[in-house]
């Protein structure tokens, strides 16, 4: 697996930590799941930080602060500078969003503050739609790590444009590629390790599911099951029939 | 001197950012910003407020 920003992540699960049933729910999910990384945000502080902060420290896994919510550069800047500081980390989740529908990325102002961000020293890792030249253009202001969209986040879509994923993957084989939103089943976790992509992230799937420690390990076990079809090489698909039992031998009994 | 803390306007008797997180209980592992713009832990003692300052005070929560 490649690394991310020089770390090598035991698995390729990243999951959320957003919208359980419950704190034990979130922690056995986690389990289930082996996600490597957990997601988590800053909000105004309420009382209830501290106690999170533990439970995520328990965790055991590496955490990657979100800019969710931010529609402007300014304001994401601001929110990784504070991320930053408080979980004691220099990579950032970057989410720059241009519609309140779709939460599609702003993704011009999304490369303008991965600049800036880079150039501070943090590890960026973008939330960006599947355009290729948004993908180039992210490389360029500092980013080793792409994330795209598979779909709109907490549709449970699945991957929308395959065609434009295939193609990013291709363009970028070496750089980490991880879909970030639009996972609603495994078969769609499963789909895009297949083509290839280096991780996952998902939320609302697992955490909105009815029993989500269960759909955590579906996840986990179609992740692993996506993986080793990728590196077996699959087959490509084709619009006609070829047999698979051979035609040579074959009585004559018409 | 009022200002505005997480949105809510207030009263309070601290003169600087670091007093405020005292006064108000603040005290856990929090990042602030004052007038939309970060003040790192280390500056907030020397970050004297103003009359209307908004001030954010942000703490780990979850996220997706």
């Amino acid at each position: 697996m490649k690394p991310f920003y020089g770390t090598q992540l035991p698995s390729r699960m990243m999951l959320g930590t957003a919208q359980y049933p419950s704190p034990a729910v979130l922690a056995q999910a986690f389990r289930a799941s082996k996600a490597s990384v957990a997601t988590v945000s800053l909000r105004r502080e309420s009382g209830a930080g501290e106690t999170f902060w533990r439970m995520i420290q328990d965790l055991g896994v590496l955490i990657l602060p979100n800019t969710a919510g931010c529609h402007t550069v300014k304001e994401a800047v601001t929110t990784a500078h504070m991320a930053r500081e408080v979980f004691d980390t220099n990579w950032i989740k970057l989410e720059v969003i241009g519609h309140a529908d779709s939460l599609q990325p702003d993704v011009f102002q999304l490369v303008e503050a991965a600049r800036i961000l880079a150039a501070d020293g943090f590890q960026v890792f973008p939330y960006t739609t599947e355009d290729l030249i948004v993908g180039e253009k992210l490389l360029d202001a500092g980013c080793e790590i792409l994330m795209p969209w598979g779909a709109p986040i907490g549709s449970g879509l699945g991957l929308n444009n395959e065609y434009a994923l295939r193609a990013m993957r291709a363009e970028f084989p070496d750089v980490p590629m991880v879909i970030d939103a639009g996972i609603g089943l495994p078969s769609h976790a499963a789909h895009a390790m297949e083509l290839g992509f280096d991780a996952v992230l998902m939320n609302t799937a697992v955490a909105h599911a009815g029993d989500p420690v269960e759909m955590a390990r579906a996840m986990a076990q179609a992740i692993e099951a996506g993986t080793k079809a990728h590196r077996a090489d699959p087959i490509e698909a084709r619009d006609m029939a070829e047999p698979s039992t051979p035609v040579i031998g074959k009585a004559f009994l018409t | 001197m009022k200002i505005v803390l997480n949105g809510e306007l207030c009263e309070v008797q601290a003169m600087n950012l670091a007093e405020v997180l005292v006064e108000r209980g603040l005290n856990s592992r929090v990042a602030t910003a004052v007038n939309e713009e970060f003040v790192p832990s280390v500056m907030r003692a020397g970050h004297q407020l103003r009359d209307g300052d908004r001030v954010e005070v942000l703490s780990p929560m979850q996220g997706g």
